[in-house]
């Protein structure tokens, strides 16, 4: 007998005898799982990376107090951040019908009539509108000494935004943007309320299927925790890359400096 | 915007049911919170290990999968221990305890980290003077800690207030009558989602508005006495 067939029987026994959970179902589910966890990655990644690009030059323009821009740009990171991301989807996904002229115009049907492509959207200005108001705390921090000793060597405004400023803005804002990541993570379970098959979809259909709410919800859960687990994992890598020079230095022992001297 | 006006009825009773989910989800998390607080303070390492993964879990799962499972899920597990301890027959979960549950429970693990950092601002040497001068453990709270920490917790109480209530909106997703569901409803009955919408986002911008007056003005009541820098 293959070991594949006897893992099988052994979930099989175990599901009929002892668990309260049906590890069949699961394991037969399973590539569904794995699909959904792409959905999943694949929305939160991408909202994050066009969040993240469209992010930056508004960051500036707040950090800068550009006149007219920052306050628009204010208005736009205040409502997108002070109402729930369930109701921005609900906006551009069953919103947007209401008005004839979208529904005409050529953007609809490939792009606003798609339930993908509007959670897209909703999750992209949800992402760059948080990404925008930390990212602005990160520039205003800046230690001026760094800014006066770029003025210093003639860097020009721009240069000095590329060089100096934004990397150490970048750097300052890794601990803050790991939260914002898993909270993308987080918020993109809203994508199975508008039909999308994503972890948690997957977890709903199998709930709605059999009747069974543990398989489906809890599979959908373990998934998630390791996805975050890694993003975790990441981002503890990044830190001691990019923020290394901020950890605590060893002391050497008195005893061991004088052998290594 | 008049048919939003016709709806207004509609629009305020869910409304009402948006804030008192919230408002019991908060004293919930806050009970939790404290709770987690003191664990992850223990002197106790179990004790400790059990308050630091109860926020490591509720970091690592969305807030609607666990609303899901409890709604669906908690049905069942609460008839199988009933039946099994036959403490109760039948425990009917509906939507807004499930929701009450899991927001309290969620936000009970931000709490506790709020929570914990406060009482960690709190200077030992006064919670060791007042078990010098014999205050029983709960004088020692009542009377030293929670009227200092409640100045250092607030920043970030407010920060998890203001999530918590966007959060609120989940509910809707497994059936809950709330602000959102009944927007919706009243959207799609006369084709105007989109207006519905922005009118629910405007309802939310005006319950965070209030909430930062309210807010501020707790924080004027516990700084009284403070110098500010």
């Amino acid at each position: 007998m293959e070991p594949e067939q006897s893992f099988y029987d052994y979930l099989k026994n175990i599901s009929e005898t002892q668990s309260p959970i049906d590890f069949v179902l699961i394991y037969d589910n399973l590539d569904r799982f794995v699909d959904g966890a792409l959905v999943t990655l694949q929305l939160t990644f991408l909202a994050l990376l066009v969040g993240g690009i469209i992010a930056v030059p508004l960051t500036i323009a707040r950090a800068y107090r550009k006149p007219f821009l920052s306050p628009a740009i204010r208005v736009y990171t205040y409502v997108f951040c002070g109402t729930p991301l369930l109701v921005q989807v609900y906006l551009f996904y069953f919103g947007l019908g209401q008005f004839t002229a979208v529904q005409e115009s050529f953007l609809w049907d490939p792009i606003l009539s798609s339930p993908w492509w509007c959670v897209m959207i909703a999750f992209t200005l949800n992402t760059a509108a948080y990404t925008t108001e930390f990212l602005r705390g990160a520039i205003e921090t800046t230690p001026h000494g760094e800014v006066e000793a770029a003025k210093a060597c003639g860097m020009s405004p721009y240069a000095r935004m590329r060089l100096v400023v934004l990397p150490s803005a970048f750097r300052r804002a890794l601990p803050a943007y790991s939260n914002e990541v898993i909270f993308t993570l987080h918020g993109s379970v809203i994508a199975s309320t508008v039909t999308l098959q994503d972890l948690l979809g997957v977890g709903r259909w199998l709930n709605g299927r059999y009747y069974l709410a543990y398989e489906g919800f809890l599979t959908a859960m373990v998934f998630y925790m390791a996805i975050v687990f890694m993003i975790t994992f990441a981002f503890r890598l990044a830190e001691k890359r990019f923020l290394g020079h901020l950890r605590p230095r060893e002391t050497p022992q008195p005893g061991a400096a004088r052998v290594a001297a | 915007m008049d048919v939003i006006f016709e709806y207004k009825q509609i629009l305020i009773e869910g409304t009402l049911v948006t804030i008192s989910l919230a408002v019991l989800s908060l004293l919930l998390s806050i009970a939790l919170g404290l709770m987690g607080a003191y664990a992850k303070l223990s002197p106790k390492r179990g004790v400790r290990r059990a308050g630091e993964l109860y926020t490591l879990f509720v970091r690592s799962v969305p807030d609607l999968v666990l609303m899901m499972l409890i709604f669906y899920g908690g049905q069942t597990l609460m008839s199988q221990v009933g039946a099994l301890t036959g403490l109760w027959g039948y425990i009917d979960i509906n939507q807004f305890m499930a929701g009450v549950l899991t927001l309290g429970f969620i936000f009970g693990a931000y709490m506790s980290e709020t929570f914990r950092g406060a009482i960690l601002a709190v200077p030992s040497g006064q919670i060791e003077a007042a078990k010098a001068v014999g205050m029983t453990p709960s004088q020692v709270f009542r009377i030293v800690t929670w009227p200092q920490m409640v100045r250092f917790a607030l920043p970030s109480f407010t920060n998890n207030w203001l999530v918590l209530v966007k959060s609120t909106a989940l509910v809707s997703v497994i059936g809950l009558h709330d602000l959102v569901w009944n927007a919706f409803t009243a959207g799609r009955s006369t084709h105007m989602l989109f207006s519905f919408m922005i009118a629910v986002m405007v309802i939310y911008l005006i319950i965070t508005g209030l909430s930062d007056v309210i807010l501020r003005a707790v924080d004027r009541k516990y700084a009284a006495g403070v110098r500010k820098a």
